[in-house]
């Protein structure tokens, strides 16, 4: 059966058809004494449940992640990185990926420490960064044609992809990383808790930043 | 080698194993909820328990009174709450931040007269939790429900903070923040109603 308060609105709603009920049932006590109140709560509350049930039709149950995609729509991608995001890979892979068809990417920043006090400065600051990283990728790729937009997520990578998949029908997730031994995410194995996670394909970048920047210096020898 | 491999394990846990359907912390929210309903249940069992020993006569029993206008008012500024909570929530959805704190200072507000009155009401009842099952029932019952009003103060003033450090967006998944302590303000709410109706009205 479905449940009647999956969101807030859902719950306002019940509290207005409760305080209605309710309504009713006191002023059928006012005019009709206990009785009538008992009749009038049974008669609401057995209307209540039979609406409730006859509104959750199983048919119309929320498809799983994965098969939400019907062929010929969009194609989606979860790109997950935080400190690889300015890397000039990262934009060219994710233009691959989109390729020339409609394509919507979500670009995902695992940077909301939820063990950290929710107001500190430090846990502000973390998020400014990434807000900053999150917003120059998506300008870059939105002028490379790509239609993008961000959200910063949960420090931890696999609850952030969890948390964006609820409300982002992905088709694939792209993972970005710095090289090994200078990315905490791959000495977590976190690309291979995803593949063993997520049942849609998980692919891997490695972002390296110094090298990049390092040939952005170089001078051009022709 | 062994022991920083054991180490390593210690400072990361494995993964807990997460639905994509339900988020983890509504899920909670949710069984919260359940276990509170069931609590609730079992005050009103005794308060009802209570009311049917008594008999058919008079209730309260005499010479004890309720102040029902009273409790009307407080029932007409909960409910009002449930309306400022959905205001809130509406206004994050469309990324409108001033309308998100007011909504959200205003349900604070509101709750908070909500409990001023009752702790000024049960200064001036004329009975206490030790006088007859009627007194312990009513204390219980309405005690209970004002410690649920003074958690959910506490929640809708931690999402107060946050949403005046502007940490939600319009995005699903960025006002859940808001949209849990707006499930159990609700639900607050509904057990004011059931209290409200079973105890100061029937």
């Amino acid at each position: 059966m479905r449940n009647p308060l999956r969101t807030e609105a859902e719950a306002f709603s019940f509290v207005l058809a409760v305080a209605l009920c309710f309504l009713a049932v006191g002023i059928a006590a006012a005019f009709g004494g206990p009785a009538a109140a008992l009749a009038s709560a049974l008669s609401l509350g057995l209307g209540a449940g039979i609406g409730i049930y006859l509104k959750s039709d199983p048919r119309e149950r929320e498809p799983a992640v994965w098969s939400r995609r019907a062929p010929g729509e969009l194609r989606r991608i979860l790109v997950v990185a935080n400190e690889s995001l300015p890397g000039r890979s990262l934009g060219d892979e994710i233009q691959n990926r989109a390729g020339p068809g409609a394509s919507e990417v979500l670009l995902v920043a695992p940077a909301l420490d939820s063990s950290a006090p929710r107001w500190s400065a430090e846990g502000d600051a973390r998020r400014a960064e990434a807000s900053g990283r999150l917003e120059e990728a998506v300008a870059s790729l939105v002028a490379a044609g790509v239609e993008a937009h961000s959200a910063v997520g949960d420090a931890d990578p696999l609850k952030a992809i969890d948390q964006a998949l609820r409300t982002f029908h992905a088709d694939e997730i792209l993972i970005a990383t710095r090289p090994h031994g200078k990315s905490d995410w791959l000495d977590r194995d976190v690309v291979a808790s995803a593949r063993e996670r997520f049942p849609i394909p998980v692919a891997h970048v490695t972002v390296d930043l110094d090298h990049e920047r390092a040939r952005a210096r170089e001078p051009c020898s022709s | 080698m062994a022991a920083a491999h054991a180490h390593e394990h210690e400072q990361h846990p494995p993964v807990a194993h997460q639905s994509s359907r339900v988020d983890a912390r509504l899920l909670g929210m949710y069984l919260f909820i359940g276990s509170e309903i069931m609590l609730f249940g079992s005050f009103f069992t005794a308060y009802f328990f209570a009311r049917v020993v008594n008999g058919p006569g008079e209730w309260p029993p005499a010479p004890y009174e309720l102040p029902v206008y009273l409790a009307l008012l407080n029932t007409i500024i909960l409910v009002s709450s449930s309306f400022t909570m959905h205001w809130a929530l509406t206004s994050v959805k469309r990324a409108n931040r001033a309308g998100l704190v007011g909504g959200l200072l205003l349900t604070f507000l509101l709750g908070l007269t909500f409990l001023l009155i009752q702790a000024r009401e049960y200064t001036r009842l004329g009975f206490s939790p030790h006088d007859l099952a009627f007194g312990s029932t009513f204390y219980g019952l309405t005690g209970l429900h004002g410690a649920h009003v003074f958690v959910g103060l506490n929640l809708l003033l931690y999402a107060l903070i946050r949403s005046i450090r502007g940490h939600y967006g319009p995005e699903p998944h960025a006002h859940l923040g808001v949209e849990i302590p707006g499930i159990y303000w609700h639900f607050v709410d509904v057990m004011w109603i059931v209290v409200y109706v079973t105890v100061y009205v029937l």
